[in-house]
């Protein structure tokens, strides 16, 4: 064999061809954004370069005849429980290269996952349903600041609510579409969001990558960001949403900004952002008008003035160490929606390190937000969601017992549409045709399917959260919204039962 | 009638349907027969390609068909009942005529038999098999 750079030695994954089975069609290799899968002209044969291969699973769907299979390469470094082979691949690329690691989706490593470590309770005398998914079961809810009181006045015998309200939103499931800019994601995985939102009657939002032109008919349906980077932010755009949100930080990259490179600002991303063709557009890591609490609420009002008071303002924060007094901070600077980024939050792209060593876990973050909003009495200000590693149903049950409000989903929502989590996003080939704006591969996602596979994913949840609801002996998601008696843990000790706020099963 | 309708904004250029047009004319009607011991067919449609534009090109069962108007043996028949435009292989003498006055280029040569095939939009099948193929529903059967 002839010399190859090291990292090309210890390749992540193996191509299994059948034989037998492969017709030599080609799919492969058209598939393949990445040139895994090689045809030879001479041969009229199909081969594999195994180096190039990122696990994507993109060649394995779609082969007519089921030939192929990706697999783990199992050649295997010797023992050793510090070296784990992550560590030893990483040191190997930087030492050819001399360049930061890049990543992207969420924290893949095997830090403890909470949401496995609570169960839920079941009333099975008392007040159990008879049939969740035929009884009057509640999923409906209201985001927004609630008054500390509400004063009702008596008039012809009938009351009347006097008091002012902020303005609320109603979402028909206590789960929303989280930000994922368009840049990051391509345009038509945001119609699909958009779409699925309008069907479902709830909200998508927007990332910070602006609105594009054609999406501004699902106004009713979208929550506008407003960044570090402020791209593609003017009066038009922040009230083209049902509500702003203002992104201090991103559970993936807390303390981090954003890049994406010039190369990728083409004509559309270029008008949407607001920039130059071809130039890079760079989130800083802090807005840099904000560098207090005090200058929060500067921004805070000024959207909130420049919007006529009409829409609600979220912040969008990472669960960091001092989340809870940060919340404080936000719910007291004037915001009507704290969002919650937990440490397993996705993104397009992030310094390795930074996504797999900074920040907290959501369940852990959002008790202690929940339960410092409730100690000092302000917990009705702002509703809270959670956001980060929600992967099924009962996650967003537990979450939503834990404190929220409601949750955002983005990693599980791009999975419906067919990520794999291959965790290369970062390169913009995206095979799926999900992170990526290459004209090529961006046609991968019809929006039609995108839409429906949304809107299937959420309504199923929806019937799951009915059944878990039912079971509990409870009919609306607001009976369940910090309700912690709900949940026990299993296997946590004193420190995480106190911090979750549950006890232990069996007690 | 209904015919089978390309959406050039989300092919793929996978050319499964490519593939499942050869499987379905083939004597097997098995993938992996089809290909490794039949005589290999032509697809009876083209994917046409240039950068990322990509769409399936299909016999469009012309209303007026040049192909049947300059058929020479009466082969290139179109139904009256279906609107489909057939050829029938016994009749047919391989003089390409219907080749070269097809405006969309989709009347393939079988150069082993000497005689032309083209789209039958699938007899035996309720959806054409390149529509049902296609990943990204790019493909649609329906009346326009």
């Amino acid at each position: 064999m002839l010399h190859q750079p090291i990292t090309k030695n210890y390749h992540d994954f193996i191509i299994e061809r059948d034989p037998e089975k492969c017709i030599q069609c080609q799919v492969c290799v058209r598939q393949c954004s990445y040139g895994a899968h090689i045809y030879n002209e001479k041969d009229e044969r199909v081969t594999e370069d195994e180096t190039r291969c990122v696990g994507c699973h993109r060649c394995e769907a779609l082969c007519p005849t089921g030939a192929l299979t990706i697999r783990r390469n199992p050649s295997e470094f010797r023992e050793n429980a510090l070296w784990a082979p992550q560590f030893i691949k990483n040191i190997y690329k930087q030492a050819d290269t001399g360049g930061i690691l890049l990543t992207g989706m969420g924290n893949p490593y095997p830090y403890p996952v909470y949401w496995d470590r609570m169960v839920l309770d079941a009333s099975q005398v008392t007040n159990p349903s008879i049939d969740p998914l035929r009884e009057p079961m509640e999923l409906r809810t209201w985001l927004g600041s609630k008054p500390d009181a509400i004063e009702v006045e008596m008039k012809k015998g009938k009351p009347k609510l006097t008091t002012n309200f902020s303005p609320q939103l109603q979402v028909n499931y206590p789960i929303l579409f989280s930000a994922m800019s368009y840049g990051s994601i391509n345009l038509n995985v945001h119609v699909g969001l958009a779409r699925a939102a309008e069907e479902l009657g709830i909200l998508y939002n927007t990332g910070e990558g602006g609105l594009h032109q054609s999406l501004y008919k699902y106004g009713k349906n979208t929550i506008v960001q407003c960044a570090s980077g402020r791209f593609g932010v003017d009066s038009k755009y922040l009230n083209a949403g049902v509500a702003i949100e203002i992104k201090i930080g991103q559970g993936a990259k807390p303390g981090i900004g954003g890049h994406l490179p010039g190369e990728k600002i083409g004509k559309e991303i270029s008008i949407t952002r607001m920039i130059p063709e071809g130039s890079d557009a760079i989130s800083p890591a802090p807005h840099h008008d904000i560098y207090s609490i005090e200058d929060l609420r500067q921004l805070i009002y000024a959207l909130k003035e420049a919007t006529d008071y009409e829409k609600p303002v979220f912040v969008k924060i990472a669960a960091v160490h001092n989340s809870a007094a940060i919340a404080s901070g936000i719910a007291r600077a004037g915001a009507d929606v704290i969002a919650i980024d937990g440490f397993r939050g996705g993104t397009g792209a992030a310094p390795t390190m930074i996504r797999d060593n900074v920040g907290i876990p959501i369940e852990l973050a959002l008790a202690s937000v929940d339960e410092r909003l409730r100690q000092e009495g302000i917990r009705n200000r702002v509703s809270l969601l959670a956001a980060g590693g929600i992967r099924c149903s009962a996650d967003v049950v537990k979450a939503i017992a834990l404190g929220a409000d409601a949750v955002y989903i983005g990693t599980a929502a791009l999975i419906a549409v067919g990520c794999t989590v291959c965790q290369r996003c970062y390169t913009g080939k995206c095979p799926w045709g999900i992170a990526t704006n290459d004209p090529y591969l961006a046609k991968r996602i019809n929006p039609d399917i995108a839409h429906r596979r949304l809107a299937n994913l959420v309504r199923a949840w929806g019937h799951e959260i009915q059944e878990m609801l039912g079971g509990m002996g409870l009919n609306a998601i607001e009976s369940l919204r910090g309700n912690r008696e709900k949940l026990r843990g299993v296997g946590l000790n004193e420190v995480e039962l106190n911090i979750l706020g549950i006890k232990h099963a069996g007690a | 009638m209904k015919k089978v309708y390309a959406r050039e904004d989300v092919c793929i250029g996978c050319r499964l349907c490519e593939i499942a047009c050869i499987v379905e004319h083939s004597i097997s009607k098995d993938i992996i027969r089809a290909f490794k011991q039949e005589e290999k067919r032509p697809a009876r449609n083209v994917v046409e390609e240039c950068g990322p534009v990509s769409f399936s090109v299909h016999c469009r069962h012309c209303d007026e068909p040049p192909c049947v108007q300059v058929c020479i043996s009466g082969a290139m028949v179109k139904d009256p009942k279906t609107g489909r435009v057939r050829n029938i292989s016994e009749k047919c003498v391989g003089c390409w005529s219907c080749v070269m006055a097809c405006p969309y280029g989709v009347i393939k040569r079988d150069t082993d038999q000497g005689k032309v095939i083209k789209c039958d939009l699938c007899p035996d099948r309720d959806l054409p098999a390149c529509v049902s193929a296609c990943p990204n529903e790019a493909l649609l059967y329906e009346e326009k």
